[in-house]
């Protein structure tokens, strides 16, 4: 199977007065064409690095130490910046997490459309009834007339399936999705993942599914990759990592999360301890200070342990899988 | 409190433009006060014999149409600004100050009504004011503290209000008056201290503007009385006879500009030290 | 945006009424004898009498104000006894100029303005974006009237570039332009300051928002992001400013037009107050804070207008 999108040992380091803060090391996730994983973790994860690296905007005093970014076989941290503006929403495109402060307030949704398009030879009427054809896939109602109107005249869901239909305007190959109902209510955030199943099918896009999450990952996803403190400490097919956890985090992770929670409590459970300081972290395994089994080897960087098949975990401790 | 003006200071010192500030200020200052000291010249006396001299080893910025000495007229016209500026700034400030914080005490209504007054206020053009006014006022340095206090105290007011309705609901002074604190002591304790910053940002900004209103009213010759060495007199002077002495006019306008750049450039620094939130145009 | 618009209309109208109704309250109390204020000081003793008697200056203030109003919406504002005619004449012949020199200079400080900002904002952290820091708070600084002075001596004194005195001639839009060039340059180059200053913090803050994230993950040119979707957004806070600053214009326009001897507004009241000619000083009074109001409501509503967000803001 060839892959859609490959990181390969990638690190990205962000320069600041404490030093170079460590934002994410040698992190690997590999999506195949037309497939769908996810990265779960908690903020502070490494996850908005992750998308910017992917995008190649990255902010200015960040660096690339070491790894690669292959898109669809081609080295991203080595494309010119024509290329690269070539590749953003064509080959690979994103639906941003905050559908209010994502979409320019001043422009309306045809002409933000309409601007996507802006190397596609064709009249302007042309490029608007595609943008209303997309509108109208996504499910928004009236899509001809919704051109003319400003993101603010938009309730939040159709914000989204907007930001959605601009994402999928130009049939990208990858498409990342940046925690796209994070800012939604239930029902919506089933309609919103339903539409890029759908979505993902017609187009055959892959689509990298970054949230925090571990219900709408485990509903969507084929493969999830968990991250912590911006490295990659465990992966696997989505009922393996769910079910049978192997890193320390992950369980912690499973535990806490809200939906799981069977009665009422007064306090939502959490990690103790806080994130360490990526610009001085910690030798050896990152989660080692708020572990719980952390024990002396710990001090030492874990192996990736296979545990069966492709799921693996960063752990000393980890076991492999019996079934 | 010490410690607080020390860091100031210090940060002040670390910026180029602020010390360059500073040492125009200071000359200002120091010429101003000792203007008396410095001048070569009496400022007033007429040496028609001399008139019209181009800048030379006696007379260093030349002489006006009635020989009096330029440069002796611009150490005694930066008494004249500094004195219409500080007077005039103050006397707005506190009543920009109390009305301000009656604004943001009071009930709605009076909030309400005091808006709509420095709003008024607002709508009038200043030059175009102390014109109004000049018809009606006599001539003088009185006259033009007036028109400045009259068209500057509004926006004093307006910036005390927003920074009372701010902390008045803070939590810090709500529990103040939970735990029985006097009306007096709110005000004294919490809300002055807090007003004081912005304002004297304010007032730091608002020096240059004075200085141009004082030397704009008196070049059309509605500010100090006839004679009296302003520099917007002696820009007067310079603009009559611009054709034939150019001089007056360039050293007219020198000071004027050192002034207003000085005091503006520090109020930016102070602004940048005191409170970055507060960058907005003016 | 109706109700909005009806709100600020409001306003704008009570503020007008009651600036100058201040105005003339003082105006006819503050000098002793109210008829010298409306009259002029040629007027007989026998004048005076008859027009106190025929404007009811024995009332009540406020009953003498709401004659004073009545008489302004009848389109009667008094007689320019200088000229010898309506003060309407005088001043609405004036008008024209002043708003041609205020436009002028918000065309230059819109233009140089944004251009500087922009630039500014887009080349962050540069010598460049610090040398526009520093000029932009000197053309702040620096005082209308000498700027007017200086520019005099040295475009049309000494290089004789521009011309000395007038506003051209009549009905050749070139010898007009000609003319407006230079005073509406040194009324604009303090408010080139201004609106770079907003514009480069703005467009920064605008930078940074995520929709010019979204604009560059989906590829779209530098220059389309920067200039189009930040640049739109950086706009808006210099018109409220420049409309605003249209007061500060007026004030300006005074020196300019004494400096460069143009007839309008400012020099009509100079001349008017020299000559004790209160009803003319009335008369534009009136209709310089008019348009200043008229000025600051149309660029709030414009604002609002471009701004699809908060209509219904402040």
């Amino acid at each position: 199977m060839s892959e859609a999108l490959k990181v390969e040992d990638l690190s990205v380091h962000y320069d600041t007065r404490e030093g170079a803060l460590q934002a994410l090391r040698d992190v690997s996730i590999t999506v195949p064409e037309g497939g769908i994983v996810g990265v779960v973790g908690e903020s502070g994860c490494g996850k908005s690095t992750l998308i910017n690296a992917l995008l190649q905007l990255l902010p200015e005093n960040a660096t690339i130490p070491a790894g690669r970014i292959t898109l669809q076989g081609e080295d991203v941290t080595r494309a010119g910046t024509r290329r690269l503006r070539q590749m953003r929403g064509q080959e690979i495109s994103v639906v941003f997490q905050d559908p209010m402060t994502s979409l320019n307030p001043v422009l309306s949704i045809g002409r933000q459309m309409r601007d996507i398009q802006y190397r596609q030879q064709g009249s302007r009427a042309a490029k608007d009834s595609r943008s209303a054809a997309m509108l109208g896939r996504v499910g928004i109602p009236d899509p001809v007339g919704k051109l003319a109107a400003y993101p603010h005249e938009l309730s939040g869901g159709m914000r989204q399936r907007v930001a959605i239909a601009m994402a999928a305007l130009m049939r990208p190959r990858v498409l990342i999705a940046d925690e796209p109902t994070t800012a939604l209510d239930a029902t919506l955030e089933v309609q919103i993942i339903e539409l890029l199943k759908e979505l993902q099918q017609e187009i055959g896009c892959a689509i990298l599914f970054i949230s925090h999450h571990l219900g709408v990952i485990a509903e969507l996803c084929d493969r999830v990759v968990v991250m912590y403190a911006g490295v990659a400490v465990e992966e696997g097919p989505v009922a393996d990592v769910f079910l049978r956890p192997g890193h320390p985090y992950t369980i912690k992770l499973i535990e806490c999360d809200p939906g799981k929670l069977k009665e009422k409590v007064t306090d939502l459970p959490s990690i103790p301890g806080s994130l360490p300081d990526l610009t001085d972290p910690p030798a050896g395994c990152i989660f080692r200070p708020r572990c719980d089994r952390a024990t002396e080897i710990c001090a030492t960087p874990p192996p990736r342990k296979g545990l069966n098949g492709a799921h693996w975990a960063a752990c000393h401790h980890a076991k492999v899988d019996k079934a | 409190m010490s410690a607080f003006r020390h860091t100031l200071m210090g940060r002040l010192l670390a910026d180029p433009l602020a010390v360059f500030a500073m040492a125009i200020i200071a000359l200002l200052v120091v010429s101003a006060l000792l203007a008396d000291v410095i001048a070569p010249h009496d400022p007033s006396a007429m040496n028609l014999a001399d008139r019209f001299a181009s800048p030379s080893a006696t007379y260093w910025m030349g002489t006006d149409n009635l020989g009096r000495d330029t440069f002796s007229r611009l150490l005694q016209g930066g008494r004249i600004a500094l004195y219409v500026a500080l007077t005039a700034v103050s006397i707005a400030g506190l009543i920009g100050l109390i009305l301000g914080m009656l604004a943001g005490f009071g009930p709605r209504w009076l909030d309400n009504a005091l808006l709509f007054f420095f709003d008024t206020l607002r709508a009038y053009p200043t030059i175009i004011l102390a014109l109004a006014l000049a018809a009606l006022m006599p001539r003088g340095l009185g006259t033009v503290i007036i028109v400045v206090v009259i068209t500057s105290f509004a926006e004093y007011g307006r910036v005390v209000r927003t920074q009372t309705l701010s902390l008045k609901n803070a939590e810090f002074i709500l529990a103040e008056r939970a735990m029985g604190a006097s009306f007096a002591r709110i005000v004294f304790h919490h809300i002055l201290p807090n007003v004081l910053g912005p304002f004297f940002i304010l007032a730091a900004m608002n020096l240059p503007v004075v200085i141009t209103i004082e030397a704009g009213m008196s070049f059309l010759g509605i500010g100090v009385p006839p004679g009296t060495p302003s520099w917007g007199a002696t820009l007067k002077d310079g603009f009559d006879y611009i054709r034939t002495t150019p001089w007056i006019l360039l050293s007219g306008g020198l000071p004027l500009i050192l002034a207003t750049l000085g005091f503006t450039f520090l109020g930016e620094a102070l602004r940048d030290q005191l409170d970055p939130r507060l960058r907005k145009t003016r | 945006m109706l109700r909005y618009t009806f709100q600020r209309i409001v306003l704008a109208l009570a503020i007008v009424f009651f600036a100058i109704s201040a105005l003339y309250t003082v105006m006819i109390t503050l000098p002793g004898d109210p008829t010298t204020v409306l009259l002029g000081p040629r007027a007989t003793a026998e004048i005076r009498a008859d027009f106190r008697e025929r404007m009811g200056l024995d009332n009540p203030i406020h009953v003498q104000i709401a004659h004073f109003w009545g008489r302004i919406l009848s389109g009667d504002m008094g007689t320019d006894f200088n000229r010898n005619r309506p003060v309407a004449d005088s001043v609405f012949s004036a008008l024209p100029h002043t708003v041609a020199l205020v436009f002028g200079a918000i065309f230059w400080s819109a233009s140089l303005g944004i251009l500087l900002g922009a630039f500014s904002a887009d080349n962050r952290g540069s010598w460049l974006d610090r040398i526009s820091g520093v000029l932009s708070v000197a053309f702040i600084a620096a005082p209308s009237f000498v700027v007017a002075l200086y520019s005099l001596l040295v475009f049309s004194v000494w290089l004789r570039w521009f011309p000395t005195i007038g506003a051209g001639e009549p009905g050749d839009i070139m010898s007009r332009l000609y003319h407006l060039a230079l005073p509406s340059f040194a009324i604009g180059l303090a408010w080139v300051g201004y609106v770079a200053r907003i514009v480069r913090a703005s467009m920064l803050e605008a930078l940074g928002e995520n929709y010019i994230r979204t604009a560059r993950a989906f590829g779209l040119p530098r220059r389309t992001v920067i200039y189009n979707y930040a640049l739109r957004v950086a706009i808006l806070p210099a018109v409220q400013v420049l409309g605003v600053g249209i007061g500060g214009m007026l004030s300006s326009a005074v020196f300019a037009e004494i400096v460069f001897s143009r007839p309008g507004l400012g020099s009509l009241i100079y001349d008017s107050v020299s000559g004790r000619n209160y009803p003319v000083v009335m008369g534009a009074m009136l209709v310089a804070i008019g348009f200043f109001v008229t000025c600051a409501l149309i660029a709030d509503l414009i604002n609002a207008a471009l701004d699809p967000r908060h209509r219904s803001q402040r």
